[in-house]
Parts: structure tokens; C-alpha cells; sequence
């Protein structure tokens, strides 16, 4: 517990210290959500009903999709695992700890989102806060779960830009972050169910402002929880320590199952 | 005989078509400094790692206290302390930090003493990124040896070292081997081979081509040892005189140099023959083959004998 706690101080101060974490955990979805809130706000009055969800799914999606994989993927290839492994540092505190401490950074940004939307930007508060703090909780993990997995198969930094932007680049065009679903011809809206951030908006709007959704809200609860537990057990199974030196248990190409709950959830709608 | 503390059998390792290790045997005995040499792709690295739990072997048996490092990893991590040839911390960690970190892993509390003692105390609040390539090894090192284990394995340890540095290195090491700290060292450097270790064991291409100890090693070459003598009339110049065991007689400045095979009896048939000739030796210098030319003569013309 003492070596788990030391190592979860650490790796959130670095979440601080280090510029490019810093950039990555505050600057850049902080940056991005008073740009973009203020713009969508001007040009579209009806975002500001969803801007508080609409920017923490942002906010999630571009901190774990963008900025967890990477420090994985480079401290695997410069030899840090290997430090680790000899010193007994557990493959589970690898993979558990970052996501943590981003989760609780992402919580700090996304309490700003909240404590300043209203004013700046004429945003309603949720109004079942039991059920935002959820589906937060939810939509924490299930991307947290994805980043880290991604960090985990990659092979290089190249690609983990590639295998992150396959999923945040469309989730900023159709997953109704800037645009709401209703606004997406139907098909669209259907395919847009193989992005987790769909599924998040879907859950944000249901169950913490009670708006109305084209799918139960909670069918996307427990596709995003399915989803985070399915990412984050694959990114254990295929956890290598060593980049020249293969000793998971399974082929990266095993990662492709963690569509799997999102798959299903097109059919279901 | 000491008891054998890492136990080496039939370990092979192979990657792809590479063999990279074929089938070495070879133990480490309590308290003992044992030195892996061998030119770059020989097998040393592997052959530590593998110990280490970092590689699987394809064949053969690993123990290291009785312990197999490929299945009791847990129970590994507190009888050794590594450190690794190419191993990196996280850029951002402090030095303090890093000790903090291992320290609290291996349960044991953190020993700031060596950071000091290893020229870091003025580094502590320093990321790991802003530290020289001597003080990362040097930090390597007080990670390694930090929680006392009693095997110790070390790659090109000094690498990158500064000479004052790598003295305190060594000074370390022979500490801990008095505190029956029993060590595996990987190096290219053949002074400190010579220097430190109590047997060594060359690999050439994956295989031991010899073991023991450096002046058994030494002793067993081809290489011939070197008898330099000045004296004060330089009497041994301008005759030719024929001395048992001596091959090979060259001048050097105001020095006679013999090549001999057999220098016992070289070195007293110069003695007697000087004395003979009412001369007196100035300096008598006798220069055995050093490990480095051994090594040379086992990796560079495949002499093994």
C-alpha cells in the first residue's frame, strides 16, 4: 500500500510538473473549452444546454485518448518498464496508476467546466447530479481504459497519434460533442454508436439532464462500462514489458475485441 | 568451496535463427566477484537478463539462491540488485523521488546516505532528465544496492563513468563484497576485470570459451612475458647473450627487453649474467600478459587453450 501510494504521489505530480503533461491534462482541454464554448455559445444558442456535457466528454475523451497512450508507449520503449520490473513495480500499478491520477486530474478540469460554464456560457447545471457523477464516473473509465489499452498495443508514438485520432477525430464530428445527434441524418447517428464519446453524450443527457435520447441512456451506461472493462482487461492481458522482448499473454491484435460492447450497441439501437 | 549462489546449466537462448547463448554452464559462489567478458553480441546481456527474469530461456536451468528467476519473480526482487546496461527512470522523477519510489517497493526505507556517497547528494531535488549520463548510472547504482540485496548484478557499471567516479564504484563494490555481497559483473573494461573479480568467464559467440580466475587465464596464454632491464654500464647491450626460455630480445630506449616463456629461470639467468659482468641493475621490470591480451588473444585469433 506505502509503494502504491508513493507511486500514485509521484505519477500525479508529474501529471503537474512535467510540461507536457501539464499541457496535455489541463491547458489544452481548459484552452479548448473556453475557445470552442465561447464560439458554439455565439453561433449556437441551443449548445450552451449542453455545453457542461458536451466539454467534460471532450475534455475525457481528448485527455485519455490523447495523452495517456503516449508516456506509455515511450516509457516502454526507453527501458522504464524494464527499471520497473526489477525493482518489482507490479504490470497492474503500470497501468492503474496513470489512469487514476488522469482520472483525477480530468476531475479537477472537469469541476472548472462545471463551476464556470453557467456564468460564461449560460449552461444549466445537471439537474440529477447522483446520475452526472455516474455516468462521470463511467465515461472516466471506459476512456481511461482505451487510452491505456492503446498505449499498451502500440508500437511507437506514430502510432499512437494513428490509433487515437481514428477514435477522438470522428467523436468530435459525430459523436455529438459539437453537433447534437439529432442533428445527424440516422445512419449516422447508428454508426456514430461505435464511438465511446456517442454513448457518453447519450448517457450525460438522459440520465443527468433528463433530455431526451434516441437510445435508453442507460443501454449507453453499460455499453461504456462494458466497453471500460473489456479495454482495461485486454490492455492487462497484453501488457509487455519489454518492446524487444514480447512477454504478454496475447497478440495486440486482441485489442480489436474492445469494440466489441459498441458494436452490439449498433444493433441494439 | 563456497556454496554456489547463482547457478547457471545448459542455458540456452535463441532469437529467431540468433543464438545468442549456447549452452553455458557456469556458477557464482558466496561472496565472490564474478566478471562475464566478452565482445559486443557474445551473450553477456542475455545471460544477465535472463537471470535477471527479463528473458525466458529456451533451454537449461537459472537459480539464483535456490530461486528460478523465470517463475519466482516476487521472491527475485529482494535477493537481487541490478543494474541493467540500458535501463531509464521516468524524465520527471527527482532524484529523492526515485529513491522514495524502489525503496517503497522493496519495502525498506529510503537510504539517502548513498545518493551521497555516490556524488548525488547536491542532485536530489534534480529530474531525472537533468542529470549527466555518469550521474544516471550513479543513481542506478544506489537503486540497485538500496534495499541490501545479498546478489548484486551489474551491467558496464562504469560506462560513462568520470574517473573519480568510477573509483568510489569500485570502492563500493569491494565494500559490498566484505559484507559477503556476492556480485556478477558484465564488462569491456579488462582493467577492472582484472581489478575486481575473483574468477571471470569469457564468451565468444554465445559459448564460455574459458573460466577462472584472471591470473589462471592470463597464465594459460600464448602470449609471452615481458623482462625489461636497464643497467648502469649497459652490459647486457652490445654481447648477445642466450637466456633460458627467452624468444624474442629488443631495445628500448636504455632497456634490454626479453620475451620469455619460462620466467623463473629467464629472470635469474639475467641476474647471474649481470652480476657476472660487474654491472648493476638500474630497474628490472617483469610484465606479465595483462587479461586485456588474453582476451585479445582468445576473441581476436580464437585461442581458447
Amino acid at each position: 500500500m506505502k509503494a502504491f501510494l508513493h507511486h500514485f504521489s509521484y505519477e500525479f505530480r508529474t501529471g503537474i510538473r512535467n510540461r507536457q503533461m501539464l499541457f496535455m491534462n489541463y491547458l489544452f482541454p481548459l484552452g479548448v473549452y473556453f475557445l470552442v464554448g465561447w464560439i458554439m455559445a455565439e453561433i449556437n444558442p441551443l449548445f450552451s444546454d449542453t455545453a457542461i456535457s458536451s466539454m467534460a466528454v471532450f475534455a475525457i475523451a481528448a485527455v485519455a485518448l490523447l495523452g495517456i497512450p503516449d508516456p506509455l508507449v515511450n516509457a516502454n520503449l526507453s527501458g522504464i518498464f524494464r527499471s520497473f520490473k526489477i525493482n518489482g513495480v507490479p504490470s497492474i500499478s503500470i497501468l492503474t496508476i496513470p489512469g487514476l491520477t488522469t482520472s483525477l486530474h480530468l476531475l479537477v478540469v472537469v469541476g472548472i467546466i462545471i463551476l464556470t460554464a453557467p456564468p460564461l456560457m449560460d449552461a444549466p447545471l445537471p439537474t440529477d447530479w447522483l446520475g452526472f457523477v455516474l455516468v462521470l464516473l463511467t465515461t472516466l473509465f471506459s476512456m481511461v481504459s482505451l487510452g491505456l489499452l492503446i498505449g499498451v498495443i502500440a508500437s511507437s508514438s506514430r502510432m499512437t497519434v494513428l490509433l487515437s485520432q481514428l477514435i477522438f477525430l470522428p467523436s468530435m464530428l459525430v459523436g455529438g460533442i459539437m453537433m447534437p445527434h439529432d442533428f445527424l441524418p440516422e445512419a449516422v447517428q447508428k454508426i456514430s454508436l461505435i464511438l465511446p464519446p456517442s454513448h457518453a453524450m447519450i448517457a450525460f443527457q438522459g440520465l443527468a439532464q433528463g433530455m431526451e435520447t434516441f437510445i435508453n441512456p442507460y443501454t449507453s451506461l453499460f455499453i461504456l462500462l462494458a466497453g471500460g472493462i473489456l479495454a482495461f482487461g485486454l490492455a492487462v492481458l497484453l501488457f509487455n514489458w519489454d518492446p524487444h522482448n514480447r512477454t504478454s499473454k496475447g497478440h495486440p491484435l486482441m485489442a480489436i475485441l474492445a469494440v466489441l460492447p459498441y458494436l452490439i450497441g449498433i444493433f441494439l439501437a | 568451496m563456497e556454496e554456489a549462489i547463482i547457478e547457471v546449466k545448459g542455458f540456452r537462448k535463441t532469437y529467431d535463427d540468433l543464438v545468442a547463448v549456447d549452452d553455458i554452464s557456469f556458477d557464482v559462489r558466496q561472496g565472490e566477484i564474478f566478471g562475464l567478458l566478452g565482445p559486443n553480441g557474445a551473450g553477456k546481456t542475455t545471460t544477465l537478463e535472463s537471470l535477471e527474469g527479463l528473458r525466458m530461456p529456451d533451454a537449461g536451468s537459472l537459480q539464483i539462491m535456490g530461486v528460478d528467476p523465470t517463475r519466482e519473480s516476487r521472491k527475485l526482487r529482494n535477493i537481487i540488485g541490478v543494474q541493467l546496461q540500458t535501463s531509464a527512470l521516468p524524465e520527471s522523477i527527482r532524484v529523492d523521488e526515485a529513491m522514495n519510489f524502489f525503496c517503497a517497493y522493496h519495502d525498506v526505507d529510503p537510504q539517502y546516505e548513498l545518493l551521497d556517497r555516490l556524488g548525488l547528494g547536491d542532485r536530489m531535488r534534480s529530474q531525472y532528465y537533468q542529470l549527466s549520463t555518469g550521474q544516471k548510472r550513479r543513481l542506478a547504482l544506489a537503486l540497485a544496492i538500496a534495499h541490501n540485496p545479498p546478489v548484486l548484478i551489474l551491467d558496464e557499471p562504469t560506462a560513462g563513468l568520470d574517473v573519480p567516479s568510477r573509483v568510489e564504484l569500485h570502492k563500493i563494490v569491494r565494500e559490498l563484497k566484505e559484507a559477503g555481497t556476492t556480485i556478477l559483473l558484465a564488462t569491456h573494461d579488462m582493467a577492472e576485470a582484472e581489478e575486481m573479480t575473483d574468477r571471470v568467464a569469457i564468451l565468444l559467440q554465445g559459448e564460455i570459451v574459458t573460466i577462472g580466475t584472471p591470473m589462471e587465464i592470463t597464465a594459460t596464454g600464448v602470449e609471452l612475458t615481458k623482462v625489461s632491464v636497464r643497467t648502469v654500464n649497459s652490459c647486457l647491450f652490445d654481447k648477445e647473450f642466450s637466456f633460458p626460455g627467452v624468444s624474442q630480445i629488443s631495445h628500448k630506449e636504455k632497456y634490454v627487453i626479453f620475451f620469455s616463456e619460462d620466467i623463473g629461470p629467464t629472470v635469474s639467468a639475467i641476474i647471474d649474467t649481470i652480476e657476472a659482468q660487474g654491472d648493476t641493475i638500474i630497474d628490472l621490470r617483469v610484465e606479465r600478459p595483462s587479461l586485456e591480451d588474453r582476451f585479445l588473444e582468445i576473441t581476436v585469433g580464437g585461442n581458447t587453450q
